[in-house]
């Protein structure tokens, strides 16, 4: 049977403002609409999030050897997870940001989504860095460049240190741009809004926001720089977290290829975070209409278009070992992919991300949901199996073999691991229930542009979305 | 409240202080008549916060606020400090001691004594504590080495579970109440001339101690004198009657000896022989090599177990033990002795005949050594080869008996003690230091004889098994709270100085015997009294003074004696079947006596690097024929009785053999020493020993308990990621033959200059780094020369506060010592060479620890060290990962905290194989933080969270150059040793300025067997390993291969 060819329609359905409105804001305003579907969501993340304060807690009270952490693996789910936090944390910016400068039209109906995932994904990522120290409450400050009578800095040769302004810029700037984005909307709510509360609140958090000419001019400038400004954020942060790992002198670790490479791993599971949301969200609050089939399609295809990326890098990885004619490089390749303890995780890696994504070639597979859902959750698994690959596993084994030692993960180090799961997934229910998810006047901005440009679905070139000019 | 009531004093009652004040012996002090009278209105007294004050009624409104404010202020202050810390007592000096400056340690004389025999050693003491041992150079059995079971003895002085009070049945007694016991047994005892009268000891060597037992004996002529040592030397003595007709001890000199001959002796290890340090020193010095010539001695091993000799044997065979027997007859019939004809198979025996070749062509310069556990008679044979091959006189001294214990004539054998007991012969028993309740064979049942004697005393340093079958405990001092003496391996007198006072209640081994004969005399004029009335030559003052501050009486060295073989009739060698069982003491914690002690539980062993545990070595090849994996669980059963152990392959361990070791499975004795289970503790391998074949039997049968089950905590190997064996494409090891080292040396050096200039040519830094016109500190380490023995870990631990971790914590390979000592096998598993690499932090010039930190903890020093910022620290451990050398260590927990703890970690279940340490606290005795007393005051003590590593000592360097900076004389090669290089037997480590080209450590740095560890990541080490050579005999063709076997 033939597939129908999904025409380009961003928005289906008859929609008129007032529709848009109620389907996205009536989520706000209309509590009701919250079903069991977002209470099981609730219960999870709350759950996790206890988990999580017990293990901070245990771990602020005995100390990092709770972890399975030794020497020579002094990293281990601790980074792990941190740079899989950070990689979700990817697909946000680079739908807010870059696909706005590229004028793609389709992020309008996910790009609120996905920055607030960024967000939640860099808050989770955030607490890693800090709480594998040894003594979180001095690395706290130490590690920023606060002027102190003993002249004592911070050292600006570390890729650790890099990694505190990149990972803190990053989250600024995207917390910005979100909070920025949202204004409009939260006028809208404010006006919509029918309880003496709701409106109070919105009224504050909406600035004085009444949708003039100057209003929505500053707001365009204002979105476009920060549209700028996260652009480069989006190669850097993810290029600086690979330099802890690429300018180290571990073998697995050394390896020029590893920005690149992060990057496109960072939004090939930024992606699938994106979708693994987006598609319980879009059927549980039949939101179908505005984020729809084509718009999944999208998204499959960019992951797809990552993993191969991901899947050059891999190759490039064994390549280099070979190349280099470094038998410390070539033995740690074969460590890891052919005779180490840990290799099949290496072997899984590659089952869930470069086979199984390029199920996304054939159409039905990018439009059938359980597919598309199935898929991103292997690779979900498959960019953290990546990351436990490359940090643990390299300093298993070492110059010295007998140095050689095995690593085990401990309750606490699944307990973090699942607690932040739980914490970004709390974060998560709270914002679809307190936050518009889709970007209301983009959406509108967006339908009208559609309507006047009837019979054709498709955005002219030529035809700017809000905040193209300037 | 009345006042009156309680100001009321009661009178005092002169006539019971007069009784009580008489009763009293010795010097007692006391503050006030009311103390002497112990009234209850004294302890309220003392008891009372403000004793002089009056009741809060009598003061005034006024008086009563202004008090109330100043508490609270000083409330507050106080809450700064006490809330967080323990509250510290600081008292000043009045009049300060001249000789002492507060910050200046100390160093004195003593001796460390092990079963008996003394090895001499400087204490370093701080204001007071003894915190650390070295050896003393003056002394003939350290020459400034020291083993790491003597090291260890200062821990065991601040020990919290050592014994400290008298107990009669358990309960708290006092000194007195048990001096009229002994009074009371001992008058009885002297009716009958004390024929139920019995002591049992370990070896004695001391002159004094003997002396005093002698004189004690005399009082009671039909007393009997019981000696014994679980892992004693009594099969030399025995060996030494049948060839001379009385027991002689040998001495060994390794300085004449060019070929040496070890028949399962293991010289090198201190829980082998007395002097095995000294031995250590000299056997290096004739491998030592320089420059790109020199001679070595060639040593044969024939092992039957782990060992450090066959490890750096030319030639090692792996025999059973009692197939030892075999290769001596064989031997000796070979070098023309008349003794039954013996076969000896595989590898040992084809090449026999080119090892008799060798010791006859090198007669006069040959050694032949034979392990102390094995028979008498192979002792005998040994005597007789030795003699043969003209050994006596050159490297071997023949002396009268050390050890006053030796000749069974005069001191009995645990076994007729038993005897006796159980006739029940015994009325009256003391037992001291040994102890035979954990110690005895299986067989002697002691746990139902001991309890037959009326009266049982124990004397010792833990209310251990022992302590439990006896009715009276009395608290031993450790040897650094005490006065003694002792002679060590050469005979040498040495002497013991107390550095401390006795922590807790105890008497010294001196004092105990001297109250017997109704002295109770300190231990300090016991001594003086014997030696003065021995007599020291001279002026006694004068020669008493000497001998004290130099810890030896010098030139008092055992006299040699000419002895001729007369060789007995040997019996024919038997063909042993079934498995056979091999009982060795443990090479950390000897004979369990140490087992409370961290530092030795937690010191991996040689060649297995397990710590905390025994296990039961076994060859890969039986182990695969019986089915038993390593870490499996298994049941040994030997002669009726069995326990369950810990299955551990042993690379070149001997076929159809198992070897266990002794030591652990402790049931009282210490919280250390009683661990089980996943803590550590072991198995009892007493439990399997009799008295008839002590340590070598057979038909031992061993059975799979469980798969996989046992949770063996070893620093090394003992993974999947094959960490024993260097592999073939890296250059870590460089290692020679001598006769290839000599021939082929220059066009090694061509090819190593090659590639160093490679490695420059490719090099982005500049080739000077430090443009510092000082000292350069670096090091040399020639695996040559290293034995392995693990002296410098024990030394860099005791150095430099290094707590320990608990056998969970190795097991996550969490251990904290700075200085690992690397064994690499080549060659085939039945019979590897071994090669020891210690590395300890490198001190790179260009140190990847160092850009990678973001706090910049750890920065360079001009003078080149790599330096760790404790404070700094926030604990990445980003230096860590990017160390290629992985020497750093983190603090998971707070380890220095919970230095007694190691053995109370809670095991939650839930939390699967996560273990978490208990509660945070600092165990006290009497209030005293102990283990806190015994940290090295000039090196901080590091917390949680914080990495640390290898400093070369800087705190070592640092007060040398005040030192030199005081006095403005410039700073000397050998001015600073480091902790290891001092420990170090064979002179294997040495530090020094490498700016000079003259100092030793230059001129080993440029020596043509100088490498640089990972050279090629351009981290430019400060420390140098030098080139391990072997010395193989051209005529054995079965060498084991090395690592880089024949690269030249």
């Amino acid at each position: 049977m033939a597939l129908q060819p999904l025409n380009d329609v961003m928005i289906t359905g008859d929609q008129n403002n007032r529709s848009l409105d109620d389907a996205i804001a009536s989520l706000i305003l209309n509590q009701r609409r919250h079903q069991k579907g977002w209470w099981m969501l609730f219960l999870f993340g709350v759950l996790g999030t206890c988990l999580m304060g017990v293990s901070i807690m245990w771990l602020l009270y005995q100390g990092i050897g709770i972890w399975g952490n030794n020497v020579p693996t002094a990293w281990a789910f601790d980074i792990v997870n941190f740079v899989w936090w950070i990689g979700i944390g990817h697909a946000g910016t680079l739908i807010s940001a870059i696909l706005l400068l590229l004028r793609q039209q389709w992020r309008n109906s996910i790009n609120r989504f996905a920055e607030a995932m960024t967000i939640f994904a860099v808050m989770c990522a955030g607490l890693f860095p800090l709480l594998h120290t040894g003594r979180p409450w001095v690395a706290l400050f130490w590690l920023f460049p606060y002027p102190n009578i003993m002249a004592l800095w911070p050292q600006f040769r570390s890729p650790l240190m890099w990694d505190v302004f990149a990972v803190s810029t990053y989250f600024t700037v995207s917390l910005l741009f979100w909070i920025i984005g949202l204004i409009p909307d939260f006028a809208v709510l404010r006006d919509k809004a029918t309880k003496p509360i709701t409106r109070v609140i919105f009224g504050i958090v909406s600035l004085g926001w009444r949708g003039s000419n100057q209003h929505w001019h500053r707001y365009e400038q204002a979105y476009l720089l920060l549209a700028g400004l996260s652009t480069p954020l989006v190669l850097s942060v993810h290029t600086i977290v690979s330099y802890d790992f690429a300018s180290s002198i571990v073998p697995g670790w050394n390896v020029t290829v590893f920005p690149p490479y992060f990057v496109a791993g960072a939004v090939f599971a930024g992606f699938a975070m994106v979708l693994t949301f987006a598609l319980p969200v879009r059927s549980f609050y039949k939101l179908k209409d505005l984020i729809t089939d084509r718009h999944v399609d999208w998204m499959a295809k960019i992951t797809l278009a990552t993993g191969l990326i991901v899947a050059y890098g891999y190759m490039l990885e064994i390549f280099f070992a070979w190349y280099s004619a470094n038998p410390y490089e070539w033995d740690m390749a074969n460590n890891r992919r052919y005779h180490g303890p840990y290799a099949w995780a290496y072997v899984m890696l590659i089952v869930c991300n470069i086979v199984a994504p390029q199920f996304f070639w054939i159409p039905w597979c990018r439009r059938n949901v359980i597919t598309v859902f199935i898929i991103c959750q292997l690779v979900s698994l498959g960019m953290w199996l990546e990351r436990f690959v490359i940090i643990p596993m390299s300093l298993t084994a070492n110059y010295l073999p007998s140095a050689n030692r095995m690593y085990y993960p401990t309750f606490w180090d699944f307990g973090m691991f699942l607690g932040t799961i739980g914490f970004f997934c709390t974060l998560m229910a709270l914002f679809i229930r307190f936050l518009p998810v889709i970007n209301i006047f983009e959406m509108k901005d967006l339908l009208y542009k559609i309507k006047t440009a009837h019979p054709t679905p498709a955005i002219e070139p030529g035809h700017e979305p809000v905040g193209s000019e300037a | 409240m009345n006042v009156n009531e309680t100001n009321e004093k009661p009178r005092l009652d002169l006539e019971a202080i007069r009784a009580k004040l008489a009763g009293q012996t010795g010097k007692k002090y006391w503050r006030s008549l009311e103390e002497v009278a112990e009234q209850p209105e004294f302890q309220l007294w003392m008891d009372d916060e403000f004793p002089n004050r009056s009741t809060i009624m009598q003061i005034n409104r006024r008086d009563l606020l202004k008090f109330m404010g100043a508490s609270m202020a000083l409330a507050g202050l106080s809450g700064c400090r006490s809330v967080f810390l323990p509250e510290d007592k600081v008292v000043p000096y009045v009049k300060q001691p001249e000789e002492l400056v507060p910050g200046k340690a100390l160093f004195y004389a003593s001796s460390v004594v092990l079963a008996g025999y003394a090895t001499g050693v400087l204490v370093e003491q701080h204001e007071g504590r003894p915190t650390l041992l070295t050896g003393n150079p003056d002394h003939p059995a350290s020459k400034g080495a020291l083993d790491s079971i003597s090291q260890a003895e200062i821990l065991n002085l601040y020990d919290p579970d050592r014994a400290d009070n008298v107990t009669y049945l358990g309960d708290i007694s006092t000194i007195e109440t048990y001096d009229v016991a002994v009074r009371t047994e001992l008058e009885k005892a002297a009716t009958t001339g004390g024929a139920g009268l019995r002591f049992l000891t370990g070896s004695v060597t001391s002159p004094s101690l003997a002396a005093q037992i002698g004189s004690l004996l005399k009082k009671f002529p039909n007393a009997q004198w019981h000696a014994f040592e679980p892992a004693g030397r009594s099969n030399i003595y025995d060996g030494a009657t049948l060839v001379f007709g009385k027991p002689i001890e040998p001495i060994y000199n390794f300085k004449n000896a060019s070929v040496i001959v070890s028949l399962d002796s293991d010289f090198l290890n201190a829980t082998e022989t007395p002097g095995s340090l000294r031995y250590a020193r000299d056997f290096a010095d004739r491998r030592r090599v320089t420059g790109k010539t020199g001679v070595m001695n060639r040593l044969y091993s024939y092992e039957s177990g782990p060992g450090l000799v066959g490890a750096v044997a030319d030639h090692r065979y792996a025999v059973k033990a009692s197939e030892v027997y075999n290769v001596a007859l064989a031997l000796a019939s070979g070098l023309g002795l008349s003794v039954p004809a013996a076969t000896v198979s595989g590898p040992a025996g084809k090449d026999l005949d080119a090892v008799v070749k060798d010791l006859q062509a090198n007669k006069g310069q040959v050694l032949v050594i034979a392990g102390k556990h094995q028979p008498a008679e192979v002792h005998a044979l040994v005597f007789a080869i030795n003699e043969v091959l003209g050994s006596f006189g050159q490297t071997v001294t023949l002396v009268e008996p050390i050890d006053v214990t030796a000749d069974s004539t005069k001191v009995k054998s645990l076994k007729s003690l038993v005897d006796d007991l159980k006739s029940n012969k015994v009325e009256q028993l003391f037992i001291v230091e040994t102890n035979p309740g954990y110690t005895a064979p299986v067989d002697l049942d002691i746990a139902t004889a001991i309890p037959k004697a009326r009266f049982k005393v124990r004397f010792g340093q833990y209310e251990d098994e022992t302590s439990k079958l006896c009715d009276w405990h009395i608290p031993q001092t450790n040897l650094l709270e005490e006065w003694g003496d002792a002679r060590s391996f050469d005979g040498t007198v040495s002497f013991v100085q107390p550095l401390i006072a006795p922590l807790y209640s105890g008497l010294s081994t001196l004092e105990f015997f001297g109250r017997l004969q109704g002295k109770s005399l300190g231990g300090y004029d016991l001594l003086r009294a014997y030696w003065k009335q021995t007599g020291l030559g001279g002026d006694f003052e004068k020669s008493w003074r000497q001998v004290v501050h130099d810890g030896i009486i010098a030139g008092s060295e055992a006299k040699s004696v000419t002895a001729k073989v007369t060789l007995p009739v040997f019996p024919a060698p038997k063909a042993g079947s079934g498995l056979e069982i091999n009982f060795r003491p443990d090479p950390t914690i000897f004979d369990g006596r140490f087992a409370n002690n961290g530092w030795l539980q937690e010191l991996p062993k040689p060649l297995t690097k397990v710590t905390w545990d025994n296990v039961v070595h076994i060859s890969t090849k039986t182990a695969a024929k019986l089915g038993i994996d390593i870490d499996d669980t298994v049941r040994i059963e030997y002669k009726g009785r069995s326990v369950e152990a810990m299955a551990f392959h042993t690379p070149g361990h001997p076929d159809e053999a198992i070897t266990i070791h002794f030591g652990y499975g402790r049931k009282e004795g210490g919280n250390v020493a009683t661990v089980s289970g996943q803590d550590g503790g072991g198995f009892n391998a007493y439990l399997l020993q009799t008295s008839d074949a002590p340590f070598i039997g057979t038909g031992a049968t061993l059975t799979k308990v469980s798969t996989n089950t046992a949770d063996i905590a070893s620093t090394q190997g003992h993974s999947p990621l094959q960490a024993d064996h260097v592999f073939d494409d890296r250059d870590i090891i460089h290692d020679w033959t001598l006769a290839e080292f000599t021939t082929k040396i220059d066009d090694i050096l061509k090819e190593e200059g090659e590639k160093s200039k490679e490695i420059k040519e490719n090099n982005l830094y500049p080739e000077q780094i430090f443009q510092f016109d000082g000292a350069q500190w670096g090091m040399t380490i020639d695996l040559n020369t290293c034995i392995g023995c693990n002296a410098c870990v024990t030394a860099c631990q005791a150095e430099n506060n290094i707590p320990v971790v608990g056998k969970m914590q190795v097991a996550r390979h969490r251990e904290m010592h700075w200085i690992r000592i690397d064994r690499y096998y080549s060659g085939t598993d039945e019979n590897p060479a071994v090669t020891w690499q210690p590395v300890a932090c490198v001190q790179c010039e260009k140190a990847p620890c160092e850009p990678v930190c973001p706090v910049a903890a750890t920065v360079h020093s001009h003078e080149g060290l790599n330096q760790m910022v404790y404070n700094r620290c926030v604990g990445t451990r980003y230096c860590s990962n990017n160390c290629p050398y992985k020497v750093r260590r983190f603090n998971y927990f707070n380890f220095s905290d919970n230095q007694p703890n190691y053995s109370e970690q809670v095991e939650a279940s839930f939390v699967g194989n996560a273990n978490i340490p208990g509660p945070i606290h600092i165990q006290h005795k009497q209030g005293i933080p102990l283990l806190k007393m015994l940290n090295n005051p000039d090196v901080t003590v590091r917390g949680r969270g914080i990495m640390e590593k290898c400093t070369y000592c800087v705190q070592r360097i640092n007060e040398a150059r005040v030192e030199s900076k005081k006095t403005n004389s410039p700073l000397k090669d050998g001015d600073i040793v480091t902790a290891c290089q001092q420990a170090c037997p064979t002179q294997t480590i040495v530090f020094g300025n490498i700016a000079d080209r003259e100092s030793q450590v230059s001129k080993l740095r440029n020596d043509p067997r100088a490498y640089l560890l990972l050279e090629e990541l351009q981290t430019r080490p400060r420390t140098s390993h030098l080139a391990k050579l072997r010395n193989p005999n051209p005529e054995i063709k079965s060498f084991p291969a090395f690592s880089k076997g024949g690269e030249s």
